[in-house]
């Protein structure tokens, strides 16, 4: 979510040494790997709320883990076989690059020069987010560009502060940055007015804000300055995993979009009496043959929605207005009610 | 009568009530001077501000129970989790069905930690096979194989995990450390240029450094058939780490003892390894303890950053806890103090054992 430098080094470390090195190593079929392994290997977040986290029993869950697993249900029928893999945002690259693992599902932002530059795939955005500001109602500030003199808690090494930097300097405006080391951190410095307002990722604020004992006392002001679209990432060159990557994440947003959920989704599903709508039809299997032009069996959308749900279930259940981290769709909303959420046709 | 009997002693007074008793004591310890009154008085009066409210927060306010961080107050500490997660942070990822291997192992590693560091135990010749063994015992029983279910050593985690590292580190890294001290006062050229050139290069470089070289670049220049395991590189880099420090440490001691110790010895017929074993290392060892156990128990905290490579050690399940949406936000101080005083109990009886072993040692010299 937040590129950090240090994430930007470990890029310099690996155009350095690791690109000539991942060249002479020709990885075989992503999907006989796994096949082979019957266990799908996950690289995800070392604990983000609402993305991946452990719940009392012990067990990953979370967004992104989502992902995962309806992957692991798509590609080997069971949404169990999953070995994940906690990475920094230091080792996530490099592990993906190594054959550590087979898909990096950890709120990674998109950008030109990882998606170009360091040899991986992104095979699409799960999650749009971006940079925002947190601040006291009390401050009588309601938009972002009214912060002129402000102090600001900002956690260091992080690309939000040069978003933060340019930012105001793009709008004419002297800010006191209040330099913070972890998300934990920066609650207490802003609790403790140390700061006037807090900036991160939308989302994280979001969650933060959901923490306070009053949460109805601040707001995220409406400026957003800056676009980090998250989503999974796959090795460059294995068009064939990329594909059953990106249409297994294109297959849950088309699902919410077909009405097609975790409940109905058998029902649907079936020959006779199931969905009349072929474009569900052709989703879950029930009619032409796109599972045999990923390489995988007719009903792979079906056992992948079967197995988490759809979009809108994943997001309800990890971080919408249900969940402690309370988030609105916002721009994840589907494009047909508001949001920017867009799969191509299954067709 | 004008003269008293003398012929009698004067029975015992007691000494003066300032000199003696609970009134004494303080008055030599506590109020011997207008300065020490004054720290004294500073002293009680921040404990009295501190201890109060904190045994209040951590205790008294404190929420027990509960399903998530809603259920605390926020008044005091929020406990609630630990019902739950008490398991996490001790085994980590390990399945449950198999936790009375972890604790086999634990309860095993008293008595093998007891033949080692106490002297006179009774049955003390077979308990010392017995510790020579152990390592080999813990890594079946926590590993698996040969009838017991193999578990992945990317499921260890939690508190078993810092004693897994730091246990295995602790144990090798004296060895190399004083195999290394040795090399690098050798007179022969090539050992020494190499414990040298490897000393000054571990200890140039962090050891987070160190490890995400070991868990990252190593890959990428290995063939992907050839996975070594991650946790083993960890405790590899850990104990070359610790290594390098503790030959220093050692070297130390080493150049301490006088060179007459090793001309008598060499007059007396011993070889090198005889005089170093029988004659240099024992006084030598002795003099390093302080710095010896002050290296174990860096090395000790080092192992929390395991997270680094994607292991949750206690710090890293703690941090989990954090970010849970059920609990974020609730028990930031709780979840790291906890942590805090699981290390403090290990590096304190490290060092209790060290101070121990040096007032035993003394006493024997003397």
């Amino acid at each position: 979510m937040i590129a950090t430098t240090r994430r930007v080094l470990s890029c310099a470390v690996l155009a350095a040494f690791a690109l000539p090195g991942i060249m002479g190593t020709a990885h075989g079929a992503t999907l006989d790997d796994v096949r082979a392994a019957d266990e799908l290997k996950c690289g995800i977040n070392t604990g983000l709320a609402g993305f991946a986290n452990t719940d009392d029993a012990g067990n990953w869950v979370g967004f992104d883990v989502d992902y995962c697993k309806a992957l692991a249900a798509a590609v080997l029928g069971d949404a169990s076989k999953i070995q994940y893999v906690s990475l920094t945002g230091k080792n996530r690259f490099p592990a993906l690059q190594a054959g550590e693992i087979e898909v990096l599902a950890r709120n990674t932002t998109w950008t030109f020069s990882r998606d170009v530059d360091l040899g991986l795939t992104f095979v699409g955005v799960n999650y749009y987010d971006g940079q925002g500001f947190l601040g006291p109602k009390s401050l009588g500030v309601s938009s972002a560009t009214e912060l002129d003199g402000a102090s600001v808690c900002i956690q260091t090494g992080t690309t939000t502060e040069l978003n933060l930097a340019d930012f105001f300097r793009t709008h004419n405006m002297a800010y006191e940055p209040v330099p913070i080391e972890t998300n934990s951190e920066a609650r207490a410095a802003y609790e403790a007015d140390r700061c006037d307002v807090y900036t991160s990722d939308a989302s994280g604020l979001a969650a933060t804000k959901a923490t306070f004992d009053n949460p109805d006392d601040h707001m995220v002001l409406p400026e957003i300055i800056s676009k980090e679209p998250l989503g999974p990432v796959v090795r460059q060159g294995d068009d064939q995993w990329a594909d059953i990557t990106r249409w297994v994440l294109n297959a849950l947003i088309s699902a919410e979009e077909l009405g097609v959920t975790q409940a109905n989704v058998e029902a649907l599903a079936q020959k006779d009496g199931g969905s009349d709508n072929p474009e569900v039809q052709r989703l879950l299997g029930s009619e032409g043959s796109m599972g045999a032009m990923l390489g995988l069996d007719a009903d792979w959308a079906a056992r992948a929605i079967m197995a988490v749900g759809n979009y809108s279930e994943i997001f309800e259940r990890h971080l919408g207005p249900d969940t402690r981290l309370g988030l609105e769709r916002g721009l994840n909303a589907l494009y047909s009610a508001g949001g920017i959420l867009y799969s191509p046709p299954f067709r | 009568m004008f003269f008293r009997d003398q012929s009698e002693m004067l029975p015992e007074r007691p000494a003066p009530i300032t000199e003696v008793g609970v009134i004494g004591w303080l008055r030599i310890n506590l109020f011997s001077s207008y300065g020490n009154a004054a720290l004294t008085l500073v002293s009680l009066a921040l404990l009295v501000l501190i201890i109060p409210p904190f045994v209040s927060w951590g205790l008294i306010d404190a929420q027990f129970s509960g399903d998530s961080g809603a259920a605390c107050s926020g008044i005091g500490a929020c406990w609630a989790w630990l019902d739950q997660r008490l398991g996490q942070f001790f085994y980590g990822f390990y399945p449950a069905d198999a936790h009375w291997r972890v604790n086999v192992t634990a309860l095993l590693l008293v008595p093998a930690l007891l033949y080692v560091l106490v002297d006179n135990l009774p049955g003390a010749k077979f308990g010392r096979w017995f510790s020579y063994v152990y390592p080999l015992l813990a890594a079946y029983l926590l590993v698996g194989g040969f009838g017991l279910e193999v578990i992945s050593t990317d499921k260890f985690g939690g508190f078993m995990l810092n004693m897994v590292v730091g246990l295995t580190g602790i144990v090798l890294s004296l060895p190399v450390g004083i195999l290394l001290a040795l090399g690098r006062q050798s007179r022969l050229p090539v050992i020494r240029l190499l414990s040298i050139t490897f000393i000054e290069a571990v200890r140039g470089v962090p050891l987070i450094t160190l490890l995400f070289v070991a868990i990252v670049l190593l890959q990428l220049f290995l063939p992907p058939e050839v996975s070594l395991d991650q946790l083993l590189r960890v405790i590899i880099m850990v104990t070359l780490f610790a290594s390098a420090y503790m030959a220093e440490v050692v070297r130390g001691g080493l150049q301490a003892i006088p060179k007459g110790q090793i001309e008598g010895a060499q007059a007396v017929g011993l070889g090198y390894w005889q005089t170093m074993r029988l004659i240099v290392l024992p006084q030598a060892l002795r003099i390093s303890i302080p710095g010896i156990v002050n290296t174990f128990i860096g090395l000790f905290k080092d192992t929390t950053l395991v997270i680094i490579i994607g292991l949750f050690d206690l710090l890293g399940h703690a941090r989990l806890l954090q970010t849970n949406p059920d609990w974020i936000g609730d028990v930031d101080h709780e979840a790291y103090l906890f942590s805090a005083a699981v290390f403090f109990v290990i590096c304190f009886l490290m060092s209790r054992y060290s101070v121990s072993l040096e007032k035993q040692l003394s006493q024997d010299r003397h």
